[in-house]
């Protein structure tokens, strides 16, 4: 059973400002997930490879050479915040 | 005209009888006339479809013409079109205009399809009713008081109420399958690696797999020959000559051998939903089929093992929207980690930060052999079970959804309950194996039921054969909802 201090420590993990009132809300919600996620824990699965993908194949490889073309200018037109073709955010060094 | 299949439509179309632009016309004066009901488009761009669809005239008069050139389609609003909106059915990508085109877009553009707009989902792909997007809930047009199923419910309800002819989805724990079920149209999930990924917003990339809606199985293999196939772009495609999913379609069905797993036909299925796929069973039976029993021993653990690898992976998908790059911003922030914890809170909702607080803890330090790995292992059970099946059969058959279309707000309240509907679909993304779901019915308050056919790795066209087999004797998939047929 998650407690609610560690519902309020994976979301800050994830990056997700969670305020205090939806805390024990969620808290119930994520226990109920985690009471149908449970019923696979007690499977014996000694000496299963795990299955990491639905079809295994070896990754490819490609030539090493530039296939994309510069699309700095089209890609940043979708950013909130440019400038001079710099993403900008909040200062992080005083 | 708008009852037509994607065959029909293209004899029109090669026969003069009709062109591109009007038939595309007809079907934007169809979703202008009875989407406001429905919810089910987000985007529609009638200038960008009529220019298409003269782009498809001039290419049929030149003679240059595909099986799709001129047909009118919509994608789910998680394909990237380039110039674009594309929301992903999220506050988070609201505005996003794509720069760029998804493989499948891009295949599609070159068929010379009409894309009209794009669909509405569940936000992120997450949800089995379509009720978790930003742009609200889409309606079932068999009863707009119920969902559609989703995450591809506005795919779905697009096709049912015939505002497009074909459709494409995704489906990452049954997110096709369902809906077609919940809205009476005929819809597939190829094998993993079969469609492009490239360009597809990611939810859970082990699972994730495009397909398409369509009136009939013939449609979908007709969709299939246009999306499917190699793209380097994504590491997971599967490097295979290309194939004909039509190839089969004639085949009759005499010698097919049917499993069926005794663990879909338990109490967990409603009576309704039972008795048409028993009948469907047994129309394949008179067309000769075999039927023989087999058993997926670990099915009940499918559920529990996907609520622990789709959130794990979204987790560190959906870890790219920091208000940075693209995406939601919050107005006000303190500094830059406070611009990342409300960005995303505002801009994700609340199943999307369910899924990525499930995720974020299984795969926290101290918690990963017991979640993620544990879940890994048990997916390789599951996966023999169907290997293990496929001796004994060529096609499994069974429900795609546990219940009709229930209404809209029933099950909101309880995310287990929702996670529940997807009982039957999920076990085949664990696996990787291709599923399809078609009409076979109608059970409670007249609301559809689906077939659902499971295929082993890359035999879409043996599903897809016995689906047609099927359509050729059944009418239920030329069904159209009331108020829909005019």
């Amino acid at each position: 059973m998650l407690s609610a201090e560690e519902v309020r420590r994976i979301a800050e993990l994830a990056r997700i400002e969670l305020p205090e009132a939806g805390v024990a809300a969620l808290q119930q919600q994520l226990n109920g997930i985690f009471g149908l996620i449970e019923q696979m824990s007690a499977v014996d699965t000694a000496g299963v490879e795990p299955m990491a993908h639905a079809v295994e194949f070896p990754q490819r490889l490609r030539e090493d050479r530039v296939t994309e073309p510069d699309r700095r200018a089209e890609f940043q037109r979708v950013a909130p915040q440019v400038e001079d073709g710099l993403y900008l955010v909040p200062k992080v060094i005083e | 005209m708008f009852e037509l299949t994607l065959s029909g439509l293209a004899s029109l179309l090669r026969d003069r009888k009709a062109s591109s632009e009007e038939i595309t016309r007809l079907f934007l004066g169809r979703i202008a006339r009875l989407d406001p009901a429905l919810n089910a488009f987000i985007t529609v761009d009638e200038e960008k479809a009529l220019a298409a669809a003269r782009a498809a005239d001039a290419r049929i008069a030149r003679g240059g013409a595909d099986a799709l050139t001129g047909i009118p389609i919509a994608h789910k609003d998680l394909f990237c079109a380039k110039g674009w909106k594309t929301t992903c059915g999220s506050r988070m990508l609201a505005d996003f205009v794509s720069p760029y085109d998804a493989d499948v877009v891009e295949r599609f553009d070159r068929a010379g399809a009409v894309l009209v707009g794009k669909t509405n989902m569940d936000e992120f792909a997450m949800g089995s009713s379509n009720e978790s997007s930003f742009f609200g809930p889409v309606r079932n047009p068999w009863d707009r008081a119920r969902v559609p199923g989703g995450s591809s419910g506005g795919s779905a309800a697009a096709v049912a109420a015939r505002l497009v002819p074909a459709a494409t989805g995704t489906d990452t724990g049954g997110s096709i399958r369902q809906p077609a079920s919940l809205t009476g149209t005929s819809g597939i999930r190829p094998t993993y690696g079969a469609v492009s990924r490239y360009g597809m917003v990611a939810f859970a990339s082990s699972l994730d797999q495009g397909g398409a809606f369509g009136k009939s199985a013939e449609d979908l293999a007709l969709m299939l020959n246009v999306m499917a196939g190699f793209d380097a772009r994504d590491s997971t495609s599967v490097e295979r000559p290309p194939e004909d999913y039509a190839r089969d379609l004639a085949r009759p069905l005499a010698g097919l051998r049917v499993g069926l797993p005794k663990e879909y036909f338990t109490a967990d299925l409603a009576p309704d939903v039972a008795a048409g796929v028993q009948a469907a069973i047994d129309e394949l039976k008179r067309q000769g089929a075999g039927v023989v029993e087999v058993s997926l021993p670990n099915q009940h653990l499918a559920v529990p093992v996907y609520y622990v690898i789709a959130p794990a992976e979204a987790s560190s998908n959906l870890s790219r929207f920091d208000g940075v790059r693209y995406g939601y911003r919050a107005p006000d922030y303190a500094d830059l980690n406070d611009m990342y914890r409300k960005s995303r809170a505002q801009g994700f909702g609340d199943e999307v930060k369910r899924r990525i607080l499930v995720g974020t803890y299984v795969l926290s330090h101290g918690y990963y052999d017991a979640y993620y790995l544990q879940a890994q292992k048990v997916r390789r059970l599951i996966a023999r079970d169907f290997a293990e099946a496929f001796g004994a059969c060529d096609v499994i058959a069974g429900p795609a959804a546990p219940t009709v279309a229930f209404p809209i707000g029933e099950k909101t309240s309880d995310p287990v309950q929702m996670y529940l509907e997807d009982l039957y679909t999920i076990s085949v993304n664990l696996a990787g194996l291709p599923g399809l779901s078609v009409p076979c019915g109608f059970g409670a308050g007249g609301l559809p039921v689906g077939l659902q056919l499971i295929g082993n790795y890359f035999d879409e066209a043996r599903m897809l054969n016995v689906a047609h087999q099927y359509q050729l004797a059944t009418d239920w998939h030329r069904r159209t909802p009331p108020g829909y047929g005019s």
